[in-house]
């Protein structure tokens, strides 16, 4: 048990260094989300108009883009594993002490750290959106960007911990995120999307988690007349919650499984 | 739980891996005893890194046993990882820190006590010339630089045994000289139990016993002196004008049988310095060179095998086990 603490705390220490020492990526992952507002807002926000009365596009967007700047860090976080194995460093976590889950843990749990941080940051677009905040909606936020953080990452470190190469990776994951991206009502809302959409959005966890962030943002009305129903039902912030977490749990103790197996 | 009661740090028995059709490792056994400095002899493809993967816990045995530190390598991994360092055959830093942020997440990954980490840290990295270079990122480390640093942080949790898998492979005889340096030193320090592989006859000297190891089997396992004594007396080699010639001569004559090295012919003899004027003297062909010597590993190798450990191209068998053993993790 000890040993195990020791995994999750050493690991997520290191993929916080990495993330902090690579300026590059560091940039791209606050970049990007900023671009893809400027661009979708200039592009939509005029011929568009209000989608529900006080909440114009931009708007309705600025939620879904932290949610999608966390999603890209955290479906990269697999990559950490394939690079580790790539220059050799995964032998040396391999070879001490430590259980292989609990290094699954710790890349999740690095990867939370650096996704809270992150939109942190990006609430400092807020004022440009014309989106208030207050304490307590930085306070419902850090929860709800650990859960999405932890279930994508989930999905990212189980990819990341069966492929061997770096393109094999990022092919993989180039395929997998822009269905995930855009069947989650980061973009555009899904009450009005054909029935095929819509069963992709239920699957994909990032919908809940996007629907969760806007019921902090814009208010439970208005995220509600724009949110997904599952079974016929609106789901609160705490069922989005719920959900994204068991999603999550379920694909972290996959990973942790099949990378702990032995050759 | 219990720790074996014998003196031996490593025990392996009848230990046999299999990849697919291929037998990497076949049924060996030996053992290791504490301070011993133990080296695993041959050819790329022989066996010796599968070995190693298993005694470290990466990879499990096909079939048989082994035990490091008295802990069984497949039922008590924790316990023999903590007991053993680490030098691979290929880097295992991570490029983009620095030397002391590598050896800082050692240092948390084993456990190392927290008032004790600075004082091992700064007593390793002076060892091996690194100190100096602390902050600097592994990136603008040289190929010795890094192989330095890879054993101070195999050392910095105080292992019972040192895996060195190549430890001097691509480096210059003079980084290598140094290395071994390090090693002699410490292991006069801490009674430290050394087990290597190398396919450099010069390294293998430095083993108190070599195990030779070819296809997955160790066929010799004595002192490097026992070793050399057993080719039997001194090694003539000589070029002539007609070598084919020369072969069949020496072999009418003295009834001794011979092998090429390169251009040479060779052969063994006892009381060669003896042997050797007359040799010359009765020798009917033409004689461009020749040359006596007390037998190497190479010979001892040779002999065993029937091929020499040095010419790797000439092993086509070794080299498609390697690539198909694949990099393991």
């Amino acid at each position: 048990m000890h040993n195990y603490g020791r995994a999750i705390w050493v690991t997520a220490y290191r993929e916080f260094l990495r993330y902090v020492n690579n300026r590059s990526r560091l940039a791209s992952s606050f970049i990007m989300p900023i671009i893809l507002l400027i661009i979708f807002g200039a592009g939509f926000n005029k011929s568009l108009g209000n989608l529900v009365p006080g909440v114009d596009f931009i708007k309705y967007m600025y939620p879904g883009i932290i949610a999608m700047s966390v999603f890209q860090t955290s479906l990269f976080a697999g990559l950490s594993i394939v690079w580790d194995r790539e220059i050799g460093f995964l032998r040396e976590v391999l070879v001490a002490p430590l259980p292989r889950s609990g290094i699954i843990l710790g890349k999740a749990a690095g990867n939370a750290v650096t996704a809270v941080i992150q939109g942190m940051v990006m609430l400092i677009l807020a004022p440009f959106v014309h989106v208030s905040i207050s304490p307590v909606t930085v306070l419902e936020l850090i929860p709800i960007l650990i859960i999405i953080s932890l279930a994508i990452s989930g999905i990212g470190l189980l990819v990341g911990s069966r492929l061997r190469s770096q393109q094999s990776f990022q092919m993989v994951i180039g395929v997998l995120m822009l269905p995930l991206m855009f069947a989650s009502g980061a973009f555009f809302p899904l009450n009005s999307v054909p029935l095929w959409l819509l069963d992709i959005a239920r699957i994909n966890p990032l919908t809940y988690g996007v629907d969760a962030m806007r019921h902090v943002f814009l208010g439970n009305q208005a995220a509600s007349a724009l949110g997904i129903k599952l079974f016929g039902h609106l789901l609160s912030t705490g069922q989005d919650m719920l959900l994204v977490f068991v999603l999550g749990v379920i694909l972290i103790t996959i990973t942790a499984v099949l990378f702990s197996k032995q050759d | 739980m219990i720790p074996t009661l014998s003196d031996n740090v490593i025990e392996v028995k009848k230990l046999t891996r299999k990849f697919k059709q291929l037998t990497a490792v076949d049924e060996i056994s030996f053992n290791v005893s504490k301070g011993e400095i133990f080296g695993f002899l041959g050819p790329n493809g022989a066996g010796k890194t599968t070995t190693i993967n298993i005694l470290c816990t990466l990879l499990l045995p096909t079939s048989g046993t082994a035990a490091v530190n008295g802990y069984d390598v497949v039922s008590h991994t924790s316990q023999v990882r903590s007991s053993i360092g680490l030098v691979f055959q290929e880097s295992t830093l991570d490029e983009n820190l620095s030397a002391e942020q590598n050896l800082l997440f050692h240092s948390y990954a084993y456990g190392i006590p927290k008032n004790e980490r600075k004082e091992r840290l700064e007593s390793m990295l002076k060892m091996v010339e690194l100190w100096d270079r602390r902050h600097d990122r592994i990136q603008t480390y040289s190929g010795g630089m890094r192989r330095r640093l890879e054993i101070a942080r195999g050392l910095l949790h105080h292992p019972k045994v040192l895996f060195l898998d190549e430890p001097t492979i691509g480096l210059d005889p003079q980084t290598r000289h140094k290395i071994w340096d390090y090693i002699q030193e410490l292991r006069k320090q801490t009674n430290l139990t050394i087990f290597m592989t190398t396919q450099y006859m010069e390294e293998a000297e430095n083993c108190h016993r070599i195990g030779i190891i070819d296809h997955g089997k160790i066929v010799a396992l004595d002192t490097p002196d026992n070793l050399k004594d057993a080719v039997g007396g001194d090694i003539l080699t000589l070029r002539t004008t007609d070598n084919a010639a020369g072969v069949r001569e020496i072999q009418e004559r003295y009834n001794l049988k011979t092998t090429f090295e390169g251009d040479n012919i060779a052969f063994s003899i006892d009381h060669g310095e003896q042997f050797l004027p007359e040799f010359v003297k009765s020798f009917q062909g033409h004689i461009l060179s020749i040359s006596l010597r007390r037998p190497t590993l190479d010979d001892v190798f040779l002999k065993l095998t029937g091929a020499s450990i040095r010419a790797e191209g000439a092993a086509p068998s070794g080299l498609m086990r390697r690539r198909m053993m694949g990099r393991m993790s």
